[in-house]
């Protein structure tokens, strides 16, 4: 199977009046049809910026230095901006962070989501979306009369919900997800975790899921990727980073999650904080708050770079040659 | 036997809402609907919900922020080595009190005034009570900031809020709260707002001065695996009311009430290869039973593990 | 040992703010104007105690300097054109007068008389840097005199309106119910009151100095609308995670409202000071043109005078009596207005350019 995303050394900054932040460093990763992808990360690790990115949609003072970003074989960056459109909900959607408060307040929720339809089937007739929307309803567990209620009226979970059909309105192949759940209960989330899964099934969709929860990336994902500081640290199968993770942030990132289940144990945590992106970074971006460096760490002269470690599980160098 | 510090009875808080500008009947939002709780010394009772189940409406009226509606709250008065109500208490009262009874916030950006610097900040306390002399204070002030692991103190303590990070404010709240050094203190998510691998570090740090200072918590969060590795006993909020509350352990491995099981089963585990057992249920069904039997009895069912059966038989069926 | 700290804490604040109002091109141009009119203000007292300037040659009020020039005294003829004068613009030429102008103000001469006056007003000149006016004063200090005036007032005003001001709203936030009520009616009824008539019926029953004026239009501004716009930046601080910990810890409710909210509420309060002196400066000269004011002098007083001695209307002609002072006002005005935005970009996070 061919990947339907490919990204490969794609870098960005910010231009701010502070000085560039390198909010992306020399990412690459690939995603296959059907396949979920995850993207772990912690408060200014980059990963929202990666999302933006995917879909062209980083804000006006970010600059993409290099790399390129192929989607079913076609190049995105560079794209004109009608090109893209084409592409946006077509090809690849988005469900935001907070996406519950991206509804327009003034008009209903069935009208909001034909507006985006129209864009892309302008030949549909009215009652084509409907039927269209009403499916796709179905398919997240909403009733069909959400279409004629206003945002206001739903709750976070129907928001969420109705945001999820917007985001599958135009057929897309692949869906990214940037911490969809985040301001739900945890009940609401279960459910709507499991209508993500069940609609990635029915209709063969890729999933990018992008979170800083390391138990919902257990259970959503078949492929991850660990981000610190603007890079990937770790990229590889799910279970295999779970089982034997390689990378010191991995691991310390996985024995700081408390869990409901398994034995009661001592959960490690990491002093300080991640570094200031505006200077450059030499050497391992994570060596400061490192458990365990080595003594090559600490002169941070390592070059960087991943290597493999396992099948199809990639991590840094530095860590590679640690214990 | 260990002292109890805090006995709460049949707690009710409404607040009153209006339909709208022109109606004159006010809606009545139950937000606390009747919970009855003991903590005792140097204990964490975590107290767990979804948004919206009354615990921080809970937590501020425990501190008195907002006034009860009504229901009985008994604290411990160190001074007096009893259990006082909190109606009764008077000017002096209200003192001991404030002194013994403090609060931890989940918005580290906004818990600090951003006009102080930190040494004003943890100091407060100490000149509202006017404990000790001016340089006493100084000294505690250095000496709490070095107990939360904010050192070398002199860094710290003419800094402003806004120069220092998420976690490092979170310590600073901490140390304001236990400079005084209070028999009870209500968290309210503290962690929740802090990047995940730093939150370990502030847990840490509240179960190491629990220990030292004997200070008990009411630990308030919705998340379970937070609130099993803080607190020895858990109590489940559903709708203003307590539906179970047991030992942590216990509660895990063996939850009664269905709204327990659900919550349990929803959540995700870190462990790709765990198949976590979904648990249906139908909620407007267990509201209506709830809002049908108010008096949700509290049966106790063995070693502290007590569940509101809402005094029907039906409720065990699936159990 | 405290007491470093406590400077050293002020003067980073002070150096960081700085570094955000420098990035502001407004509030720079602004600041400049408003240090360049000080200056001006500064400048006069100086001059004349260094002596300078003469204080009888240079006094703003009671100076007094005009050149005499001598001119010859023609009879201007009926018909033109003549001889001597192509139009009749032409008689009399510039160092002649008319003897028919000289018998109406009743002054006896002959024609080819030398007839010595003086000339005031009198255009500027090397002496005389802006020219002097009708009676003989030096413009350029009258307009120095001018600016101490207008600072003088501005400030005194925007600080008692501000004082108040901000003391009104925080105490209607923190204390709500029937004082809540009092303040935001208050504010209403003074919103709807028209400022100018109002301060003309004052104008008429009392005498207004500078310092009447600076309190009257600092009253009347800090019960106005400024109260209501502080009252709910208050409200916002009052609700803050902070205000509650304050609570609980036990403060005092003077202590909340004293040490934790005005604080919070001052950098606006402080914006909200440097636009009203703008209104206040305004304010001050339109009263003067109107001739309802007590002061010796001001810009508004030379614009006053140059409109009840004709000269408004003679164009450009004495233009050294209209365009300075009118000129004056509005930089000045405006100056202090481009640093009240600065001031707010500094302020407002949330306007910045990333």
């Amino acid at each position: 199977m061919s990947d339907l995303l490919e990204v490969k050394n794609l870098s960005m900054h910010y231009d701010t009046l502070d000085g560039n932040v390198d909010a992306v460093k020399d990412i690459s990763f690939s995603v296959k049809s059907g396949e979920s992808f995850g993207l772990v990360g912690e408060s200014g690790c980059g990963k929202t910026s990666v999302a933006m990115t995917l879909l062209q949609l980083q804000p006006d003072n970010s600059v993409i230095t290099e790399g390129s970003i192929k989607l079913d074989g076609k190049e995105l960056i560079g794209l004109s901006e009608n090109d893209l459109r084409q592409v946006r909900w077509n090809s690849i959607s988005i469900v935001f962070q907070g996406a519950m408060n991206a509804w327009n307040p003034v008009i209903k929720i069935g009208e909001q989501i034909r507006e985006a339809m129209r864009e892309h089937y302008p030949e549909n007739s009215k009652q084509e979306n409907i039927d269209k929307i009403n499916e796709l309803f179905k398919m997240v567990g909403l009733d069909e009369t959400i279409s004629d209620r206003f945002p206001h009226e739903l709750s976070g979970g129907m928001k969420q919900r109705a945001v999820i059909a917007l985001a599958l309105s135009c057929n897309p192949k692949i869906i990214i997800a940037d911490e969809p759940t985040t301001a739900l209960d945890v009940v609401i989330q279960d459910q709507i975790l499991n209508e993500i899964k069940k609609v990635q099934d029915l209709l063969g969709l890729s999933l990018i899921y992008i979170s800083h929860d390391i138990a919902v990336i257990a259970e959503m994902t078949d492929k991850i990727a660990v981000m610190y500081a603007g890079s990937i640290v770790e990229i590889g199968p799910t279970q295999a980073v779970f089982e034997s993770p390689k990378h010191s942030y991995t691991k310390a990132l996985l024995d700081s999650t408390p869990s409901i289940r398994g034995e009661k144990k001592k959960l490690q945590s990491l002093d300080g904080e991640p570094p200031s992106l505006i200077n450059e970074i030499i050497g391992c971006s994570f060596s400061p708050r490192c458990p365990s460096p080595s003594s090559s760490c600490k002169n941070q002269s390592v070059e960087m770079g991943l290597i493999e470690v396992g099948k199809d599980h990639f991590a840094d160098k530095c860590c590679s040659e640690c214990v | 036997m260990s002292q109890n510090i805090l006995e709460v009875r049949n707690l009710v808080k409404h607040f009153e809402v209006s339909k709208s500008v022109f109606s004159r009947n006010k809606k009545i939002v139950k937000a606390v609907d009747g919970i009855s709780f003991d903590i005792k010394a140097g204990e964490t009772l975590g107290l767990v919900g979804q948004s919206g189940c009354g615990k921080t409406t809970t937590a501020r009226s425990l501190c008195l922020l907002d006034p009860k509606t009504s229901g009985s709250v008994n604290f411990y008065n160190p001074d007096t080595k009893s259990m006082e109500s909190i109606d009764k208490i008077d000017e002096d009262g209200i003192r001991v009190f404030r002194r013994n009874m403090q609060m931890i916030f989940q918005d580290p950006y906004e818990s600090l005034n951003p006009r102080w610097t930190i040494k004003d900040i943890i100091k407060e306390p100490l000149d509202i009570h006017n404990i000790g002399s001016f340089s006493e204070r100084e000294d505690a002030v250095v000496e709490i900031l070095r107990t939360v692991g904010l050192t070398p103190p002199e860094n710290y303590m003419s800094r402003y809020p806004h120069e220092i990070s998420g976690g490092q404010r979170q310590r600073v709240s901490i140390a304001r709260t236990l400079v005084m050094k209070p028999k009870f203190v209500v968290c309210d998510e503290p962690t929740s707002m802090l990047d995940v691998s730093i939150r370990i570090s502030i847990m840490d740090l509240m179960l190491n001065l629990a220990k030292e200072l004997d200070v008990s918590y009411l630990y308030i969060t919705h998340d379970l695996a937070v609130a099993r590795y803080m607190c020895n006993r858990i109590a489940v909020m559903f709708n203003g009311k307590i539906v179970e509350i047991a030992e942590t352990e216990e509660l895990l491995n063996n939850p009664i009430h269905p709204y327990t099981k659900r919550l349990i089963s929803s959540i995700p585990i870190p462990d790709p290869s765990y198949k976590r057992e979904q648990y249906e249920m139908n909620f407007d069904e267990l509201d209506n039973i709830i809002q049908n039997n108010p008096n949700e009895k509290m049966v106790n069912i063995g070693s502290e593990h007590f569940v509101a059966t809402h005094e029907t038989k039906d409720f065990f069926i699936e159990s | 040992m405290e007491n470093q700290n406590v400077d050293r804490d002020v003067k980073a604040a002070i150096k960081k703010n700085w570094r955000l109002f420098k990035q502001s091109k407004i509030g720079i141009t602004g600041l400049i104007i408003v240090i360049f009119f000080g200056f001006l203000a500064i400048l006069q007292p100086l001059l004349f105690l260094t002596n300078i300037w003469d204080e009888a040659t240079y006094h703003p009020v009671v100076g007094y300097d005009a050149e005499k020039i001598s001119r010859t005294v023609v009879e201007c003829p009926d018909q033109y054109p003549t001889k001597e004068y192509p139009t009749r613009e032409d008689c009399p030429r510039v160092d002649e007068v008319n003897i028919r102008y000289l018998k109406a103000f009743g002054i006896e001469a002959e024609v080819g008389d030398s007839y010595e006056s003086n000339v005031q007003p009198a255009p500027p000149s090397s002496r005389h840097l802006l020219g002097t006016d009708s009676l003989g004063r030096d413009i350029f200090s009258q307009i120095m005199e001018g600016s101490q005036v207008a600072f003088l007032l501005g400030l005194i005003s925007a600080i008692i309106g501000v004082g108040i001001s901000t003391l009104l709203g925080t105490a209607a936030a923190f204390y709500g119910g029937k004082l809540d009520t009092y303040l935001m009616r208050q504010s209403d009824l003074v919103l709807m009151l028209p400022t100018l008539p109002f301060l003309f019926i004052i104008s008429a029953f009392a005498e207004l100095k500078v310092w009447h004026l600076a309190i009257v239009l600092g009253t009347l501004g800090g019960l106005g609308g400024t109260v209501i716009t502080i009252k709910s930046q208050a409200l916002q601080v009052k609700v803050k995670p902070f205000v509650d910990s304050a609570r609980i810890t036990g403060g005092s409710k003077r202590r909340i409202m004293f040490s934790h909210i005005l604080p919070n509420v001052a950098p606006l309060a402080l914006l909200y000071m440097v636009f009203s002196v703008t209104g206040a400066i305004a304010s001050e000269s339109v009263l003067s043109f109107l001739g309802l004011l007590n002061i010796d002098m001001s810009w508004g007083i030379m614009i006053y005078l140059s409109q009840t001695e004709g000269f408004i209307f003679t164009g450009l002609k004495y233009w050294w009596l209209i365009i300075p002072a009118g000129l004056a006002v509005t930089l000045l005005a405006g100056g202090f207005y481009l640093v009240g935005r600065g001031l707010d970009d500094v302020f407002n996070p949330r306007l910045r350019r990333r």
